[in-house]
């Protein structure tokens, strides 16, 4: 008997019984829309990070210095040298050093970060000015007291309304307001949007002449990005000596250490999910059970017709496969709607992947053959006389 | 036909030499059948006749290679049945032989045509070639224009005469009718025996197993079984049989 033989009887005797079939299939539909959801959901917020990084650049790379207080430390010109030594690794440089501080407008006073930066860190960092202008080369070089303020300080210090010319108490020194950061996490307290930019040069000044602890590179290509990292380091070593005084990361680097962090969390989840396909296919198992001694007649009409014991077995495991192939594709499809549901409500990107689609349909498939191996198994072994006997 | 090639010329279709069969009941043994000897040959038509428990029902089981004597030999075109497993077995009656069953033994959820086509399924056919044989042979039964019904929506005899075109679709070398008549009523079972009839005129060989004295006059050779031994074997209608007359005596 050949497996079209099989599959059409597989499908003659699920529409026989629908609902027993749909009752057989709901555990398999349930695991497979569960796994689906589940998938779905996690490659969303995985992408949905993802994307919030990159929009900071992935080709951005991190450099922190910790060794501080040696008898070498690393300045603007060291940087700046090695962006112009190596151009065809390096665009652009910027240092990025945040602080707590107090601002205040009047009496309305806020805490807040300060980042101390260079014109080239709303370029690496991928930040867009709402209004005015980012912090320029000329404020840097003349240590201008100029800032530019995150939405969250604009509400909060100005109720929205920020004038040319309107200032901001820094640590009690007075800022000239020169523009307003585009609003990037519905200016939330805490958030990208709670923060005042400062040229680096004032800012270091304000510190008391502090060196510069971290710097924002920007690579020329995101391909070279990790020999980009080892030229940093060569130079950083060259200067400190020892590995211990810095440290260079990349955005990719983040990234694909996230994806990591997602993607085990994807997997123990699909665990999970996976044991309610497992509780389906006992249902199937159960169910076929029962279909061959309800068939027995029919087993022994087969074998008397000269059935071999494979073309028993066949037909069966073809049966149960097909149940649950078919409980797999309602799955899918029920699965694929709810993710879509689940992401609409809880406000989240759904990216349903083929790849869990087709593994989910596999899966089904396995399954029925395996739990359908053992009653099929025991309608091969049937004795014709008996079978044919059997009321 | 591969059954017709693998009989050895001269050997009877069937022999069965001193068969046994004992089937264990509790502490004592039933003996079904208790040295039982036939030999059967080609185009004959034979009618074992027997009360329930004369062991016909065992006979037919083991001509049918539906079950292996206890002891004793079975030859069917020469070749050793009790040797054979479970899927020579099936391979033989698929190939040599059609069963008419008292009860049709139909399944319910396939057309006509489909279960007339199932033994040309488990021969291996391809689909085109079944399709046209398992048509051929329902109109060999007339019921050409059933093709599509399911078995509840045949009567009895309709019923019947499906099985009837099953067993002929392989083009057997045996056609082995167990109480062929015994669910139908007497008009369409007298029917279904002239259609048995018409096959052995036809050439072929046709067993036919019942307790009907009426319905074993039909036959060319009737032989009776009584607790498990032929207590009588008559060749009726003398002179139409083809076959020689050589036929082996129980005791």
């Amino acid at each position: 008997m050949n497996i079209k033989q099989s599959f059409k009887m597989a499908v003659k005797s699920l529409q026989s019984s629908k609902m027993r079939s749909f009752l057989t299939m709901l555990g398999i539909i349930i695991g497979v829309a569960s796994v689906i959801i589940l998938v779905s959901l996690v490659n969303g917020l995985s992408d949905d990070i993802t994307s919030n990084l990159q929009s900071a650049g992935t080709n951005t790379i991190n450099v922190m210095i910790i060794g501080r207080g040696g008898n070498r430390s690393f300045d603007a010109e060291d940087m700046e040298a090695l962006v112009d030594d190596n151009p065809e690794y390096f665009t652009a440089y910027s240092p990025g050093v945040s602080a707590q501080i107090t601002a205040k407008n009047g009496t309305v006073s806020v805490d807040t970060s300060a980042t101390a930066v260079g014109e080239a860190y709303a370029g690496i960092q991928g930040l867009e000015v709402e209004a005015g202008r980012f912090i320029g080369y000329i404020d840097v070089e003349r240590m201008q007291k100029v800032c530019v303020i995150g939405s969250y300080i604009a509400e909060e210090l100005f109720d929205g309304a920020v004038y040319e010319g309107s200032t901001v108490k820094i640590n009690g020194a007075s800022f000239t307001v020169i523009g307003v950061m585009e609003e990037t996490a519905d200016s939330v307290q805490g958030s990208s949007d709670d923060v005042i930019y400062l040229p680096w040069t004032t800012g270091t000044r304000l510190a008391g002449n502090a060196s510069i602890g971290r710097w924002s590179l920007q690579a020329r290509d995101v391909k070279d990005i990790d020999r980009a990292i080892e030229v940093a380091e060569q130079k950083l070593f060259l200067i400190f000596g020892s590995e211990d005084s810095y440290r260079v990361s990349s955005m990719s680097q983040m990234i694909e250490m996230l994806n990591e962090i997602t993607g085990t969390m994807a997997l123990v989840l699909v665990g999970i999910a996976g044991i309610s396909l497992v509780v389906g296919g006992i249902g199937i198992m159960n169910i076929m059970l029962v279909s061959v001694t309800e068939r027995t007649r029919e087993i022994g009409i087969r074998k008397a017709l000269g059935a071999r014991r494979r073309a028993i077995m066949s037909q069966f495991v073809i049966e149960a496969a097909s149940t649950s192939a078919a409980g797999g594709v309602i799955g899918i499809i029920v699965g694929v709607a709810l993710a879509f549901v689940a992401g609409r409500i809880l406000d989240m990107t759904v990216v349903p992947s083929f790849s869990a689609v087709l593994i989910a349909f596999g899966v089904s498939v396995a399954i029925g053959m395996i739990f359908g191996y053992y009653p099929a198994g025991k309608a091969a072994k049937l004795n014709p006389i008996d079978a044919l006997r059997y009321e | 036909m591969t059954g017709g090639r693998k009989s050895a010329e001269g050997q009877p279709l069937i022999r069965l030499r001193d068969i046994h069969k004992v089937y264990p009941m509790g502490d004592d043994e039933l003996h079904a059948l208790d040295g039982v000897s036939l030999e059967i040959e080609k185009n004959d038509f034979v009618a074992i006749i027997g009360q329930s428990g004369s062991g016909k029902s065992t006979c037919m089981n083991i001509i049918g290679c539906l079950d292996v004597p206890t002891s004793g030999e079975y030859f069917l075109e020469g070749r050793d049945v009790s040797r054979m497993d479970e899927d020579e077995q099936a391979a033989a009656r698929n190939r040599t032989l059609g069963f008419i069953f008292q009860q049709y033994n139909l399944i319910p959820k396939l057309t006509a045509l489909e279960n007339v086509e199932l033994p040309l399924i488990y021969r291996g056919l391809h689909e085109r070639e079944r399709r046209e044989l398992a048509r051929q042979s329902l109109e060999r039964v007339g019921l050409g224009e059933k093709a599509r019904n399911l078995p509840s929506q045949l009567s009895g005899g309709q019923q019947q005469r499906v099985s009837i075109a099953r067993a002929l679709v392989g083009n057997p070398s045996i056609i082995l009718a167990d109480e062929p008549t015994g669910a139908l009523d007497s008009r369409t079972g007298a029917e279904v025996l002239d259609f048995l009839a018409r096959l052995n005129e036809e050439g072929n060989t046709v067993i036919l197993i019942t307790h009907d004295m009426g319905v074993a006059g039909r036959a060319r050779r009737v032989v009776s079984l009584s607790d498990g031994r032929i207590v009588s074997d008559v060749r009726g209608r003398a002179g139409e049989g083809a076959a020689g007359a050589a036929a082996g005596c129980g005791a």
